[in-house]
């Protein structure tokens, strides 16, 4: 059975936010006319919260050069970019290159400090490496046909490197890492199956809150709100959970760090988020609120932004609003 | 041939080429998109988010600049989710503008408050957030005025993509994001004012005069003249609803006279004495073989950019004058003499395609006996602008000729507006310089071989048996190759603009391949009905010439000029 197929069965997708079919994604880049491929391993982990792919590349660095090697085969790939994270480039160089060892076409790639949020994203990433500004590009063309140098690139997170070389192996177990924190006992990195909903994974990891709570599900910026209600599903995305305590946080502070996060990554290209993010965080600063406008600009955010950052800047706000806002006494906010 | 495809638009069948993009398309068939950062001249970006539409089976709502027409599309521009979009966009946009409508030429024509008009958008909501932003003067020619700019990069690209200069980058990220000169020291602003030419709002412009001139106007004690460039008389009317290449050259005339211009006068009669001086120093330079090849300077973004990048160059450019300072030169000198006026009473305004005329006009080694052959240079747009705002109903106006002697041009004057127009022009009458006392010539008045929007254009031509090496370069972002094999011409033209003066920075905007294409036709065509076809053959132009061969010393202060090295 060749790769490709191993990959499908074992029904990879993508472990950087979007699950895209992994076996898809290579299909598209195999298939892809060009002199030299590239694969890009993206260790970026800009999400705050998350911690997993700093934990696979710190206990599983062999299984991820391993993933990545059988990419590069597969695709006759010229060259390869570990893209880290500048803080995990410090720390992982000497290991990840004692990996590597005399496979020299594999390179580290430190990501500028500053570069932020969306230089994980994978145009942004692209952009990144060519010593371009840190911004995403207009999507078609996509990586898999045009991407570093205008060559086919196969861009995957770490986890899903990681789990094509276990796929490989014959030891997928259809598992996923978890990273759990805020208040709660247990912080850490989990490996759990993937199907467990958000419920379990707490309960396994004895972590559900014994106190009024919400989570928010899938990254600490662009995760969705959950109350105790909504937590009989997987979580999504990055698979990161955060607990908050509704008595402890104040919910104007939540809304405006959330904003705030999003105003200061925003890279500046497109009028909806450089300027919406901007324009929310001066309303929600404000002692009265419009809610109208408020809400407006959130909608505004999620369905005319330029890339996935402007897109996903108004979940948590939104779903706060909606999910958790409701538990609290509404005087707190105005 | 591209594939005809079928798509909707708001249920509308349309028929169009595969590979289009919604927002042309929708344009061809007469279906209004809103858009402010999107140019014809570069690919689409995508950023102001003001173009939206709904497509059926997209999540969000896409920009149709970006979105390329596939069959069976189906798009929606006006539903309530676009407008609501669209709408608060616009509203976020506006807030990036600190409007100074009060002095803004835009305001006759802004495509803010067009937008804001049309849509009926509350444009109060928020405060302005740019009021502490910066100005950025380059030379007396374009400004960069970061309270006004709406982000779009528009002027980055023309810097970048279009001229190859990379003047202006992006500074910072975010709502902190700022458009700003380099700080290399190894790269200069040339002034050609493409940023402003593609400005949607203002932001990226020349830097006004028109104010200056408003007040001169009002002196009754001086003599007040105007000069116009070849170029303008096939765009002005752009401005006032006209089509491009629409010859306007007799509404121009009373439009001046009805601001309070005195004389009016036609820069053509300076292209035909620059074109003499030109053609005689080229074949001077050819016999002795000295500072080949010889480069055009015309067009002063072209010699402040051999000053700064390529002084090794300034012996090669012409010593000869461009049409503007000859023109100047000339009315305050022959002409002063002529009607017994003192050159100090005389105030020259010239109105040019060009920002960088402004910089050509303030050069030091210019002055003739202490003055400015040019007092002050007016773009088209601050023409048009200044034509407005006196209510002058220009295209209506009782036709009037420009007031002699310097009525008379030759055809090779008018394409002097074109890129390969100056060339064409220096060819005719050298040829003509070169056969005298000949008794058998071959006649060549079209060189059509260096016309056209090619980048670059390179033929040899042979006049009376000398062999010329030539070479054309269309835009200043195509002349990297041409230095590198320099040595290979005897004779380069550089016009730094797209397609020559018709393209130039102080256009009418829009100022479009499409229209860059109409507006040269227009110079062509107009050329080819004159009967007077070379300089050579402008009994008035020789008459000065010859008038000022009588003063060497005065002869060489009006025709020729010398360069500063500014690396």
């Amino acid at each position: 059975m060749d790769i490709l197929t191993k990959i499908k069965e074992a029904g990879l997708v993508g472990r950087g936010g979007a699950s895209f079919p992994t076996w898809r994604k290579w299909a598209m880049v195999k298939d892809a006319l060009g002199e030299k491929k590239y694969v890009v391993c993206n260790a970026s982990e800009g999400e705050p919260g998350v911690k997993k792919d700093k934990y696979i590349l710190e206990n599983y660095p062999e299984q991820v050069i391993d993933g990545i090697q059988r990419a590069m085969e597969f695709l006759l790939a010229e060259r390869a970019f570990i893209y880290l994270n500048p803080d995990y480039f410090k720390e992982l160089k000497p290991k990840l290159e004692k990996f590597i060892g005399n496979a020299k076409y594999i390179e580290l790639f430190k990501k500028p400090h500053g570069s932020g949020y969306i230089g994980g994203e994978e145009t942004g990433c692209i952009n990144t490496i060519e010593g371009e500004r840190t911004e995403p590009r207009l999507r078609p063309p996509f990586p898999t046909t045009n991407g570093l140098w205008g060559y086919p690139t196969l861009i995957n997170n770490v986890e899903t490197f990681y789990n094509v070389s276990i796929v490989v192996a014959g030891k997928y177990k259809k598992n996923r890492f978890y990273t759990i924190d805020g208040d709660c006992l247990w912080e850490g990195v989990y490996e759990l199956p993937e199907n467990y909903t958000i419920e379990r994974i707490l309960k396994e990891t004895r972590n559900y809150p014994d106190f009024s709570f919400f989570v928010q599900a899938g990254g600490a910026a662009s995760g969705e709100i959950l109350n105790s209600d909504g937590l009989k599903k997987p979580a999504s995305g990055v698979g990161s959970i955060r607990i908050y305590s509704l008595e402890k946080h104040n919910p104007k502070d939540l809304i405006l760090n959330w904003l705030n996060f999003f105003q200061r990554q925003s890279c500046g290209q497109c009028t909806t988020c450089r300027e919406g993010t901007y324009r929310l965080v001066e309303e929600i600063k404000k002692n009265k609120l419009d809610w109208e406008l408020i809400n407006d600009l959130l909608a505004n955010l999620e369905d005319s932004s330029f890339c996935a950052l402007g897109y996903s800047a108004p979940i948590a706000v939104s779903s706060f609003l909606k999910n958790a806002l409701p538990l609290i006494s509404k005087n707190r906010i105005v | 041939m591209p594939k005809k495809i079928k798509i909707k638009i708001n249920n509308k069948e349309i028929i169009c080429e595969q590979g289009d993009n919604i927002y042309k398309v929708a344009k061809k068939n007469g279906i209004y998109i809103p858009g402010l950062c999107s140019h014809p001249d570069f690919p689409a970006k995508g950023n102001c988010r003001i173009c939206l539409v709904e497509i059926k089976g997209f999540k969000n709502l896409a920009t149709s600049c970006t979105i390329k027409a596939e069959d069976g599309l189906e798009i929606k521009t006006d539903t309530e989710r676009v407008k609501k979009a669209r709408n608060l966009n616009i509203e976020l946009i506006f807030a990036e503008h600190i409007e100074k409508c009060a002095t803004c030429i835009w305001r006759v024509k802004c495509p803010l408050l067009e937008l804001a008009d049309r849509y009926k958008i509350v444009i109060s909501r928020f405060k302005d957030r740019k009021g502490n932003r910066k100005t950025y003067k380059f030379a007396n020619a374009v400004e960069l005025d970061g309270t006004q700019c709406i982000d779009c990069r528009n002027c980055i690209d023309a810097c970048s993509k279009i001229q190859k200069i990379n003047y202006l980058e992006l500074k910072g990220k975010g709502i902190s994001q700022e458009i700003v000169p380099v700080k290399d020291k190894n790269t200069d602003c040339i002034y050609c004012g493409q940023c402003a030419v593609h400005c949607p709002v203002g932001s990226a412009q020349e830097q006004a005069d028109w104010d200056k001139v408003e007040r001169i106007l009002l002196d009754k004690k001086k003599i007040k003249v105007a000069l116009f460039a070849p170029s303008i008389r096939v765009s002005i009317g752009e401005e006032f609803g006209f089509e491009p290449g629409k010859v306007m050259t007799e509404q121009i005339v009373p439009s001046l006279k009805a601001l309070g211009f005195n004389y009016v006068f036609d820069v053509n009669f300076g292209a035909d004495a620059t074109t003499m001086v030109e053609a005689e120093e080229l074949l001077k330079r050819v016999k002795n073989k000295k500072n080949l090849p010889m480069l055009t300077s015309c067009c002063p973004a072209w010699v402040k950019y051999v000053e700064f990048y390529h002084p090794e160059l300034i012996p090669n450019l012409t010593t000869a004058r461009s049409p503007q300072i000859h023109s100047g030169g000339i009315v305050k000198t022959y002409w002063a003499e002529m009607m017994k006026i003192r050159p100090q009473n005389i105030i020259i305004v010239s109105i040019m395609p060009c920002t960088a005329k402004k910089f050509e006009s303030a050069r030091k080694e210019l002055k003739i006996n202490g003055l400015f052959p040019v007092d002050y240079v007016l773009t088209v747009r601050e023409l048009a602008w200044m034509i407005k705002k006196n209510r002058i109903n220009f295209g209506k106006l009782k036709p009037a000729a420009v007031d002699n002697p310097f009525g008379k041009h030759s055809g090779a004057a008018l394409i002097y507006g074109a890129s390969g127009g100056v060339m064409e022009s220096a060819l005719r009458s050298a040829r003509h310089l070169a056969c005298r006392g000949k008794k058998i010539c071959p006649v060549k008045i079209d060189f059509k071989e260096v016309r056209g929007l090619e980048g670059v254009k390179e033929t040899t031509v042979s006049i009376n048996n000398i062999k010329l090496r030539l070479a054309v370069v269309n835009c200043i972002g195509n002349i990297g190759p041409i230095i590198e094999k320099i040595k290979n011409y005897d004779y380069i033209e550089v016009m730094a603009c797209p397609g020559g003066c018709i393209g130039g920075g102080g256009q009418p905007m829009p100022t479009t391949g499409e229209i860059r294409k109409k507006r040269m036709e227009a110079l062509y065509k107009a050329d080819k009905g004159f009967k007077m076809r070379g300089a050579h053959e402008n009994e008035n132009v020789l008459e000065v010439l010859k008038w000022l061969k009588k003063k060497p010393e005065l002869e060489h202060k009006v025709l020729h000029t010398k360069y500063v090295n500014r690396k």
